[in-house]
């Protein structure tokens, strides 16, 4: 009999190891998986985690794991701030879009103005549009008690349609000839996300989700809203008595997220997608809470477990294209990851026992 | 005659701690035996394994002559063993005889099941409508239930864990008839408790233990409770010291305090008036559940009340926030340790800085300080006897009472005007109680005022210059503690709280 026992304080060297156990545990389970598809297991693995990388192609895969990873680890980033004290953002997909449609709104308004001022504006109003979105459901929260986590999700729904209906008529592009989707900006130098540095995928939105990631780990570490944040999702109780104030906490929370993933979803239509179209969203809110977990709602964690997550989708890609793997295994691939990651959790706090159990 | 009960050579280990060593006694039928010991002593670990909750590492246990080896409480039960926990198991949305019947292995129909209940009820001077909503009942009452449970499938033994700790002294005389009355037709009872007199009064035989061995035994009625108590603790007790220092000027006054309640079975403040002066320890008594967590609450900032209800040095503070008001000078310390008072799975030094922030200047324009913080957290360690390793362990690693001396060593280290506690002894064993006891007085004695709310009437007895009870959410007047009789204390608490005997 195997038997968990519960340790008396969390293992740090277990929440530091279960991370890797998981990405292991992944690589031998996704490895049978292929193998029962009838691939070999180890050039899969191999083609996920080392082609974009290491591989022929790495010069043109590189520059893909930061445009992939950045609006991950954005929007990841401000919903960790979130989970972290017990509030439930799952609306980020929804305020990404939305911030999108706020910032390209911005610069075709001004289309073809040319100016400095453009690109700094559509960032504030990328992050302000991902903000409001995001305040629906905290101040309905705070003032009626609803639950955010319903209404988050349904006003992702809300802003898809929304989203349709303004590449098909407000945004759309008048020099389309009648196809949907706006026009594109990467063709709007004031407008453009360019990259920094030509060929490295270094775009602006990258540089924000790092200062993001920095900014929350002093937040987090260094100042009382960290503080405030970590007490509530510990004990809420506690948190009261020490002074916080839930419903203003419930508000920064759900605001920063929603900027965060505003801001995400402003630097991806003004740079790698460049145009507002009825796809635009790909469903980078939902992975980011993936990337959340897997980086155990930690900044330096997420920096980590986005670049990881980045690498499985284009990774999984390639195997796609060259060993002809089927999608649906790279998404249960992916799955698997954030699986073993909850189970192994589990060891931080308990501790295996083996031998007979006994009355207790 | 053969012994009811007889353990011999009981032993069981957890990891790190033997929790009973070698320990052996015997109930005879009809006896009603004290367990007495502190806190962590190996009490509770001995009637969980005579309840067949724990299974024992090593030695023997009969019943009747027969050996017994509970696998589990059903089995327990079943061999004609019956407990009473101290934490009632009850649902307050059923009614009483719905209760009942959850926790029996084959529930007779409702009616006849009312029936019976009312029978046990009357013969043994527990009056209990079958048909009230468990969440409607006082605390004596909701025991009953349970007691009225396990009398239901007349046991042999009863096994009582700190059954007084929710009554008032009516109610603790109610319950002492019932059970000297089972007692008398044969029924074992097995008590345990750390309350002395109340063990004088009522038990024919003890057992001691200490640090899980059996350390003595006794007939309580022919023991002075200071000698049990030396055996109990290992070593004499130093009563707390209080010099009777001068009374200053009023320091926090609540004028007609009323506040609706959390929730659907809290317990609404009801018009409360009362002030506490420079040097002062008020002592408010009162049973579990008559308001205690809501006046706490209300002083610490935690519930919104009412402006112009609770002023400090006459500045009406009943807007501001827990932190203002720390700022201000008024301090609290809630009775739930782990939740409540310290984050379980925070280190010392972040729960220093949970309250301690404002005060201790602990941080400047929103940035924590942490290294100030883990001084803070190691000078209450150091000035308070907190027992562990230091001060970036997590609360929860900590034991009550060592949990419990840093909680309130962290409020009287802020050097409060005004400190209110709830319970600050409520399950810490009893040096560590004496020790926080001495440091609330020397508080008062350095021109603070103290609001001591306990449960423990002891307590408040010995270390309170006046004294108030809460019943139903209304603070009594206030009386000086000094001469006041238990009747007296008892009916101000509320009586027996329309619990009459039935007259049998």
């Amino acid at each position: 009999m195997i038997r968990l026992e519960k340790r008396p304080q969390p293992s740090r060297q277990m929440a530091l190891a279960t991370p890797l156990l998981a990405v292991l545990a992944t690589m031998v389970f996704g490895g049978l998986l292929f193998a029962v598809l009838g691939k070999d297991p180890v050039q899969s693995i191999l083609t996920i985690f080392w082609q974009p990388l290491f591989g022929e192609f790495a010069f043109y895969y590189r520059p893909q794991l930061l445009v992939k990873g950045a609006p991950l680890v954005l929007i990841a980033m401000g919903l960790a701030l979130g989970f972290r004290a017990g509030i439930w953002n799952i609306g980020a997909e929804g305020q990404y879009i939305m911030g999108a449609i706020c910032g390209a709104a911005v610069a075709l308004a001004f289309y073809p103005l040319d100016a400095w001022w453009i690109f700094p504006l559509m960032v504030i109003c990328g992050g302000l549009g991902g903000f409001l979105w995001a305040m629906i459901p905290g101040l309905l929260k705070v003032k009626f008690g609803t639950n955010e986590i319903l209404v988050s999700l349904m006003l992702v729904y809300v802003a898809e349609q929304f989203l349709s209906s303004m590449s098909l008529g407000l945004l759309k592009n008048p020099e389309g000839y009648g196809f949907p989707g706006s026009r594109n900006l990467q063709q709007y130098a004031s407008a453009h996300n360019a990259e920094i540095i030509a060929g490295s995928g270094m775009h602006w939105g990258v540089v924000a989700a790092l200062i993001a990631v920095i900014f929350a780990y002093v937040l987090l570490t260094r100042h009382r809203l960290g503080f405030a944040i970590r007490v509530t999702g510990e004990a809420p109780r506690a948190a009261r008595f020490g002074g916080v104030n839930p419903a203003r906490l419930v508000l920064f929370c759900l605001g920063a997220s929603g900027m965060l993933a505003g801001l995400a979803g402003m630097f991806e239509v003004a740079g790698p997608a460049g145009q507002i179209t009825i796809d635009f969203n790909v469903g980078y809110g939902f992975t980011a809470i993936i990337v959340a977990f897997l980086g155990r709602l930690h900044p330096i964690g997420i920096l980590l477990a986005g670049a990881l997550m980045a690498l499985t989708y284009i990774g999984g890609d390639i195997a796609q294209s060259q060993l002809g793997l089927p999608a649906a295994a790279i998404q249960v691939f992916q799955g698997m990851l954030l699986f073993f990651l909850l189970a192994l959790d589990v060891l931080t706090n308990y501790r295996l026992r083996f031998g007979a159990a006994e009355v207790a | 005659m053969t012994a009811l009960l007889d353990l011999s050579g009981v032993t069981k280990a957890y990891p790190g701690v033997v929790a009973n060593d070698n320990v052996s006694l015997t109930i005879q039928p009809g006896e009603v035996h004290a367990l007495l010991g502190e806190n962590g002593a190996g009490k509770s670990t001995l009637v969980k394994m005579i309840y067949g909750l724990v299974k024992p590492d090593a030695g023997q246990m009969s019943l009747n002559g027969a050996g017994y080896a509970p696998a589990d409480p059903r089995a327990a039960r079943a061999a004609g063993i019956g407990m009473v926990f101290q934490h009632f198991s009850l649902f307050d949305a059923l009614t009483v005889a719905e209760n009942i019947a959850l926790g029996m292995e084959n529930a007779p129909p409702m009616r006849q099941l009312a029936a019976q209940i009312k029978a046990v009820s009357e013969t043994y001077g527990l009056p209990l409508a079958p048909h009230r909503l468990v969440g409607d009942l006082s605390a004596g009452e909701r025991q009953r239930v349970e007691i009225i449970r396990c009398l239901l499938q007349e046991p042999k033994l009863l096994i009582m864990d700190e059954p007084t700790s929710v009554l008032t002294p009516q109610e603790v005389e109610i319950l002492f008839k019932t059970l000297r009355k089972l007692s008398a037709e044969g029924t074992a009872i097995l008590y345990i408790s750390h309350k002395l007199e109340e063990i004088r009064s009522l038990c024919d035989a003890a057992t001691i233990l200490r640090l899980g061995k059996v350390v003595g035994h006794c007939i309580p009625r022919d023991t002075s409770a200071a000698e049990m108590a030396e055996m109990m603790v290992g070593s004499a007790l130093k009563p707390p010291q209080k010099a009777a220092g001068p009374v200053g000027d009023v320091l926090l006054e609540l004028r007609g305090l009323s506040l609706p309640p959390a929730s659907a079975f809290g317990m609404p403040l009801r018009d409360i008036s009362v002030s506490v002066r420079a040097g002062e320890v008020l002592g408010i008594g009162g049973v579990a559940g008559n308001g205690q967590d809501e006046l706490l609450s209300a002083l610490s900032g935690e519930a919104q009340v009412p402006a112009a209800t609770v002023f400090l040095k006459g500045a009406d503070v009943g807007r501001l926030g827990p932190n203002a008001r720390r700022v201000a000078g008024l301090l609290t310390a809630p009775e739930e340790r782990l939740g409540h008072a310290a984050a379980p799975d925070m280190s010392l030094t972040e729960n220093a800085m949970l309250t301690g922030a404002a005060r201790q200047g602990l941080e400047r324009n929103g940035l924590l300080n942490w290294g100030a913080a883990r001084s803070f957290a190691n000078q209450i360690i150091a000035d308070f006897d907190v027992r562990t390793p230091g001060p970036g362990n997590a609360a929860r690693s900590l034991s009550g009472g060592n949990l419990q001396k840093f909680v309130i060593g962290r409020e009287i280290l802020q050097r409060p005007e005004v400190l209110v506690v709830n319970q600050p002894t409520w399950g810490v064993d009893a040096s560590a109680a004496a020790a926080i006891r001495q440091a609330l007085l020397d508080l008062a004695e350095h021109g603070a005022a103290v609001i001591v709310i306990s449960q423990d009437l002891d307590e408040l007895m010995e270390i309170s210059d006046n004294f108030a009870a809460l019943n139903e959410g209304r603070l009594s007047a206030v009386r000086p503690a000094a001469g006041l009789t238990v009747a007296e204390i008892g009916q101000m608490m509320g009586g027996a709280h329309g619990m009459e005997v039935a007259h049998v």
